[in-house]
Parts: structure tokens; C-alpha cells; sequence
């Protein structure tokens, strides 16, 4: 599995890559948290008459739309990219990874089954399918982490299931069905701890889809409502600032690149991970 | 012996394959299967939709009697599965009924958008697949070395960026900085070539931009992958040089694969193109789809999302039938 990786590298310690990549992953779930705390004035507030103003000291990253500092804003905001991201990101990669076990695990009947539907599900194309699931159901915040998780789970589960099968053959697995231990059993003592790292990795992954996907949909204007933005959100309120280059555009734009390209970094360079699975 | 046998199972297999058509034909008909799937999944959109449609439409103050006559007319009497195959069929026959919110005919409102969509696409592939097969080709030759890595780097970079950083940071650029090119892009009818370069420039730089490193990051993997045969290495002991290498042996039977990686990026541009017509205020299929999101014009969605999802279903079915017809041995799956 690791013929792409230079030997002796293998066991290496994390690359400066990995631990700048992580520091900065931290510290966007940390700002996520504690982003409120930390903001000088509240999300709300108008706190100053210049509508897009440049970066100054008062306000480091400038003023929006409606005069409002931009470092709260975005401080806010992170709660919303990341609050949101991250359930959708757990329940895909959750479902994925266990049915994924599932069909390798029980046989052909429920894996051919699965597979057509997942095959179905993964012929969408991502940000269509959400739009004619907002144009249906609204956008409120369920509706858009259900979206995002069963737009993901297929991409989770091929890569489990392909790693599933893989691991059903060996012998140790033999060996269980031997001893006659069950399928959950097997599924969970004997195949799970051995894909801890391709579904890490695929994780990472499908949080930067969903991220950037609902990132999409708030810069459309049907992800997130106001009065709450997230970073999508706010590039969309403060699109009009763009010929004023005011930094209330590109700001929090920049801000779902660093989070997206981090985690990117963070997951390529992880040491003694597999090579790296690229599913739809 | 065990082994013996299987390479005689192989080998009856091989024999056994079925002939190239029936295979292609097999891969249409699962893509149209997978169309009639999509068409129930989009269809089911309305169902869930509350409310009375035909209300909608007449508003508060109709009649019981225009209220029956239109629900009649609209099949909304009949169950879900009756009202499914009217739509599919109107669908079939270019006529996807009428807007909600305009009453205008959505094969009209379809048509001009749809003509300026498929130009900015075309656009946007022209110029997109000769830079990223260079660059993909150039990365396989001089794989490992700086000029690789930075590659890899900037594809990472470009395909966890949204599309609208790129699309705003260009228009800041050119746009307001440089003031070179138009913000928006409004083609007048009758507009000069230089004009129509202008009006395109940043929208298709910005599409290019979203599916360029996907394509040149899969172009490098169809090729490295047949750099790792073995009569590649057969050519390293011989003495060949790493270009030679590269175009001469690996490049030729690596077509398919490449020629897959391409039409499968250009599936990426679906999603694209939604944000950079909106960035532009393009007057092309997909912002006539967001803006009915908004207005929640359910027909005029659904018949936007068929169109979309056709497309995609056809890019890969075009990568899949490549693939096919590029490498013998998926003929025996």
C-alpha cells in the first residue's frame, strides 16, 4: 500500500508540513469556540460610519456592509463554517465507513445492493442535487448538514468498502470467521482498528467537500440565513465592496481557504498514512 | 496447480468476453438507468414541496372553480407516479410545462441560457485542456524534482479553494486594480470579437482555473502509473532518456487513461460554473437555476437539474467508454 512513499520516511516523525498544517487546523476549530470570546465587538453591532473600510487599527480587517467589524465577523463566522461542516463530515464519514464494512463484511446481496445505490447517489453532480434539495426543503441548518452528509457518504463509502474487502481476505480475518466470532464482531475488532488511517485521511477530505460545498451554497445566498453568516455568507453580503476593494470581500474568502488547504496539507503529509485514496 | 487452473479460467474468460459493442452498449444503458434514477430523485423535489401549487400560482383570491379547473390541467389530482410519468414525458418532448413565478414557457426560458452556458463551457475547454495536459506530461516527466512538487502543491491548493476566491480576487485584480477587463459579463448581441474576449476573459480564466489542476494532477497519475509497467523499465535499462520516455513509450499507451482523467475534470465544471455566472452575473443556465432556487420556481429547478445531471451522466459515460475502448483488459471485468 505504501509503494508512493520514499522508504525510511515511513516511520518518520511528522513533517514541519504536518505540524504547521495542524497548528492551523487547531487553532480554526479553536477559533470555532472560543471565536466569540475573543471578538472585540459583537456580531452584530455597528461600530463604525465608514461602510467597507480598509484594514486599520481599530479595525484590523476592515468594516463591512453595513459598517460592522470585520474581525468579529469572522470570528463569529467560524462557527457556523466549521459547527456546520463538521456534523455533516462525522454522519458521511460515519455512514460510509460502516456500510462500507457492512457490504464487505455480509456478502453479496447487501453489497450489490448498497453499491447501485451509492453509485446512483454519487452520479449527481454535488452542488446541483443541493440546490434542487434548498429549493425544496429551504436552507435551515438540518436540512443543509443532511444534505452534505448523503451528498458525501458514497464518496466514505467506496474508499471503506474497498479497503473492507481488502482486509476481509487476510488471513487474521479468516482466522476470526474460524474461531466463529460474528460479523459485528469482526467488523469492529478485527477490521476497523486496521482503517483507522484511510478513513482519518478520507475524512479529512470529504470535511474540506462539505466545507467548500456549503461555503457555495451561503455565497449563493442559500446556505446559511441571515442574521447569521457564515464565511460564504459574508464574501456574498459584501460582494458590492469588491470595486471598493474593500477587504470585507476577500477576507473571509481567504479565511475557507486557509481552513480548506490546512486540512489538505495536514492530511498529505501525515506520516505512516496509506497512499492517499481520492474517491468522487 | 491451483495456480494452473486459474490462468485457464483466465484464459477461457478472455475467450468469453463479450464484443466491444455490447459492452459500450451495456455502459449506455446502466447511464440511462442511472438518468431514470436522477429523474425520480429531482421529480421527488416537488413532492416534498408544501402547499398547494395551484394556489400558488392564482393566489389568494381565485376562484374554487379556476382552483379545479388548474389542478386538473396540471394533473394534481392524480398520484405522485401518474404526475411522474406526464413530466417525464412532457420532459422527453422539450416541454417541461411553465414557470411559477413568470407563467413564461420553460423551454423558452431554457433555450438562449442553455446556448450561452454551453459557449462559456466550450470556452473554458478550449483553453483549459492543451495548458493542463502540458502541464500534467511535463509533471510525469519531471516527476520528483521541484517543478513536481510545486505542481502538486498548487493542485492541493487549487481544489480546496472555492471557486469564489478565485473569482473575486480576479475581478480585483483586472478588474478594479488594472481596470483591463469588465466586473460583469454582459454580451451584447452584435458585439465585436475584441469585446467578446473582454467579456469572457474572467469567467473562463476562473473556470479554467477550478478544473486545470484536477485535470494535470489525473493526467500525471494515467501516466506515471504506466511509467511503473514493466516495459517501461525495460526502456530505463536500455538506456532511454527520461522525454523519449515519456512521449515515446509511456505517452501512447497512457492516451486512454488520459483522455479519461480529462472528460471526468470536465465534469468539475458543473459545479463552477453555478458560482462563476453568479460572480459575473452571466446569463447562462446556471444562474438562471440559482435564481430560480430563490424564487422556488420548482418546474423551471427540476428542468435546470435534468440538464445538469445529463451532462455529467454523458461526461462520464464518454470517460467510461474511452477507458474502455483505451484498455482491453476492463473488457474482462
Amino acid at each position: 500500500m505504501n509503494h508512493d512513499t520514499p522508504r525510511g520516511r515511513r516511520r518518520a516523525r511528522p513533517s514541519p508540513v504536518a505540524l504547521a498544517a495542524g497548528t492551523v487546523v487547531v487553532a480554526c476549530f479553536a477559533l470555532a469556540v472560543f471565536g466569540p470570546v475573543l471578538a472585540p465587538h459583537a456580531e452584530g453591532t455597528i461600530v463604525s460610519r465608514n461602510i467597507f473600510a480598509p484594514m486599520s487599527a481599530a479595525f484590523p480587517l476592515g468594516t463591512d456592509y453595513l459598517g460592522r467589524d470585520m474581525l468579529s465577523r469572522v470570528l463569529y463566522g467560524a462557527r457556523f463554517t466549521i459547527g456546520v461542516a463538521l456534523p455533516a463530515t462525522l454522519l458521511a464519514s460515519g455512514t460510509g465507513t460502516l456500510l462500507g464494512m457492512l457490504a464487505a463484511v455480509r456478502g453479496r446481496t447487501l453489497d450489490a445492493v448498497l453499491s447501485r445505490a451509492m453509485d446512483t447517489l454519487i452520479s449527481l453532480p454535488t452542488l446541483i442535487f443541493s440546490l434542487v434539495v434548498v429549493a425544496a426543503l429551504g436552507s435551515s441548518i438540518t436540512v443543509l448538514v443532511l444534505t452534505a452528509a448523503v451528498i458525501y457518504t458514497p464518496g466514505s463509502y467506496r474508499i471503506a468498502r474497498s479497503v473492507a474487502v481488502d482486509l476481509s481476505a487476510t488471513d487474521f480475518v479468516k482466522a476470526a470467521r474460524a474461531r466463529g466470532e460474528g460479523g459485528l464482531a469482526i467488523m469492529l475488532g478485527e477490521i476497523l482498528p486496521n482503517m483507522v488511517m484511510p478513513v482519518l485521511t478520507d475524512f479529512g477530505l470529504r470535511f474540506v467537500f462539505i466545507v467548500l460545498l456549503l461555503s457555495s451554497l451561503s455565497f449563493l445566498g442559500l446556505g446559511i440565513q441571515p442574521p447569521y453568516s457564515d464565511w460564504g455568507g459574508m464574501v456574498r453580503e459584501n460582494i458590492e465592496g469588491l470595486s471598493a476593494g474593500a477587504p470585507a470581500v476577500i477576507v473571509p474568502a481567504v479565511a475557507i481557504a486557509i481552513l480548506t488547504v490546512s486540512v489538505n496539507l495536514l492530511i498529505d503529509n501525515l506520516p505512516g498514512r496509506g497512499s492517499r485514496h481520492r474517491g468522487a | 496447480m491451483a495456480d494452473a487452473i486459474a490462468l485457464l479460467a483466465a484464459g477461457r474468460r478472455r475467450f468469453a468476453a463479450p464484443p466491444l459493442a455490447v459492452l459500450v452498449l451495456r455502459r449506455i444503458a446502466v447511464s440511462l438507468l442511472l438518468l431514470f434514477a436522477v429523474s425520480v430523485l429531482v421529480f421527488a423535489g416537488t413532492e416534498m414541496l408544501p402547499g398547494d401549487v395551484a394556489q400558488m400560482i392564482l393566489g389568494q383570491g381565485a376562484t374554487p372553480q379556476a382552483l379545479a379547473g388548474l389542478r386538473a390541467a396540471l394533473h394534481l389530482n392524480e398520484p405522485a407516479w401518474l404526475r411522474y410519468l406526464h413530466w417525464l414525458w412532457g420532459l422527453l418532448h422539450g416541454n417541461a410545462g411553465h414557470s411559477l413565478v413568470n407563467g413564461m414557457s420553460i423551454a423558452t426560458l431554457v433555450g438562449r441560457r442553455l446556448v450561452n452556458s454551453l459557449w462559456l463551457a466550450l470556452f473554458t475547454t478550449v483553453v483549459t485542456v492543451p495548458l493542463a495536459l502540458t502541464v500534467g506530461i511535463t509533471a510525469a516527466i519531471w516527476r520528483g524534482t521541484a517543478y513536481d512538487r510545486v505542481v502538486n502543491m498548487l493542485t492541493i491548493a487549487t481544489v480546496s479553494v472555492p471557486e469564489f476566491l478565485f473569482a473575486t480576487v480576479a475581478v480585483l485584480i483586472f478588474a478594479v486594480r488594472l481596470r483591463w477587463l469588465p466586473a460583469l459579463s454582459l454580451v451584447m448581441r452584435g458585439a465585436s470579437f475584441a469585446e467578446l474576449l473582454r467579456a469572457y476573459a474572467l469567467p473562463v480564466a476562473t473556470l479554467s482555473l477550478a478544473i486545470f489542476a484536477q485535470m494535470a494532477r489525473m493526467t500525471r497519475a494515467a501516466l506515471v502509473n504506466t511509467l511503473s509497467s514493466s516495459y517501461v523499465e525495460m526502456a530505463v535499462l536500455k538506456g532511454v532518456r527520461p522525454v523519449r520516455l515519456v512521449l515515446r513509450h509511456a505517452l501512447p499507451n497512457a492516451l486512454g487513461p488520459v483522455a479519461n482523467a480529462v472528460a471526468l475534470s470536465l465534469s468539475f465544471l458543473l459545479g463552477g460554473v453555478v458560482i462563476v455566472e453568479t460572480v459575473f452575473s452571466y446569463p447562462g443556465l446556471a444562474k438562471l437555476m440559482v435564481d430560480a432556487v430563490s424564487t422556488r420556481d420548482m418546474p423551471l429547478v427540476q428542468a435546470c437539474a435534468m440538464i445538469f445531471c445529463t451532462a455529467y451522466l454523458l461526461l462520464v459515460l464518454v470517460a467510461d467508454i474511452i477507458a474502455l475502448l483505451a484498455n482491453p483488459r476492463l473488457r474482462h471485468r
